[in-house]
């Protein structure tokens, strides 16, 4: 199997990601939390978007203590790709595999809408299929998308070109207006040291067929289907 | 031994709690003043079976540092309440 697809009680966006990597031509399974075990021959495990565990305690805190993120975190110490979407991006935060904190957005409301994304580097296998300073356009609906470091952990981001993704006007200026939770640095997505970890909180899984208004998001799957077929 | 523990999870200074400055924002509309700063956080109680109160403390800590708060943004303290 080349990609698992996690699922924890309150994941909801398991399926849209499913269409999203079958559009990419990755192959995937859904895998349930109390699983202890990644089927033989993982390449990539995607964090779904949704509320899991109720949001209780923090975003992601439960579900990143749960069996079955110990043998995702073996399979990032492999160098294996890991993909956390939206609760996705919180849960690997909360699991140390991503650096920083995903705040309550700093209006405190809900923010369910299309945002504009400037892909900020194309050197990891997530963005390689866009230039620099591309634009896409994405949906995006959290509570908790506020993204804090602290300074040594921005610099260290932002001196090793680790800064995926920030939120940007739809001519790809990056203004307070558009960086509508707060994030530090209108920080929309981010790497790990090896960039073969990627989370962000906007969906680009929900913007992969012109059905759902636009294929700007299909370019990731694309690249990531690259990246397996080279592995 | 019965121990009652409460840890007190706050944000760290410098991190933003949208949530503290709501809560000041709506006494001001109720006309308290003064008000200059408003901080929100969690209270956890725990109802431990241990050793000794010691190795509840103990316990407790290591429950706060690998799940109650998040060292990133957060920070706590532990109180032992009357049984």
């Amino acid at each position: 199997m080349q990609a698992v697809i996690l699922l924890f009680p309150g994941t909801n966006r398991e399926r849209d990601m499913a269409q999203a990597l079958s559009r990419a031509g990755i192959r995937h399974r859904i895998l349930f939390h109390s699983e202890s075990a990644l089927p033989a021959g993982t390449d990539l495990v995607v964090l779904p978007g949704g509320f899991s565990y109720g949001d209780y305690l923090r975003c992601g805190a439960i579900a990143a203590r749960s069996p079955v993120m110990e043998a995702v975190r073996a399979h990032a110490a492999r160098g294996g790709f890991v993909l956390g979407v939206c609760n996705g991006f919180q849960i690997l935060t909360e699991a140390g595999l991503l650096p920083g904190a995903l705040l309550r957005n700093a209006t405190l409301r809900f923010l369910s809408m299309d945002c504009h994304l400037r892909v900020e580097t194309s050197d990891s296998p997530f963005t390689r299929r866009w230039t620099r300073g591309a634009v896409l356009r994405a949906p995006m609906a959290h509570g908790d998308g506020n993204y804090f470091c602290d300074d040594a952990t921005l610099a260290a981001l932002q001196a090793e070109d680790r800064i995926a993704f920030r939120y940007a006007t739809a001519e790809g200026e990056v203004t307070a207006a558009a960086n509508r939770n707060g994030s530090r640095d209108a920080i929309a997505g981010i790497l790990s040291e090896n960039r073969r970890i990627l989370g962000l909180m906007p969906h680009p899984e929900d913007m992969t067929d012109p059905l759902q208004g636009g294929t700007d998001g299909l370019p990731l799957f694309l690249a990531i289907a690259d990246a397996l077929a080279a592995a | 031994m019965k121990v009652k523990l409460r840890v007190t999870v706050m944000k760290k200074p410098g991190v933003l709690d949208p949530e503290g400055k709501a809560i000041g924002r709506a006494l001001a509309h109720l006309g308290f003043a003064g008000v200059e700063e408003v901080r929100a956080g969690k209270v956890i109680e725990l109802d431990l079976d241990a050793e000794s109160e010691a190795a509840a403390e103990a316990a407790a800590r290591e429950m706060a540092e690998r799940l109650l708060a998040n060292g990133v943004i957060e920070r706590f303290r532990i109180e032992r309440l009357a049984a």
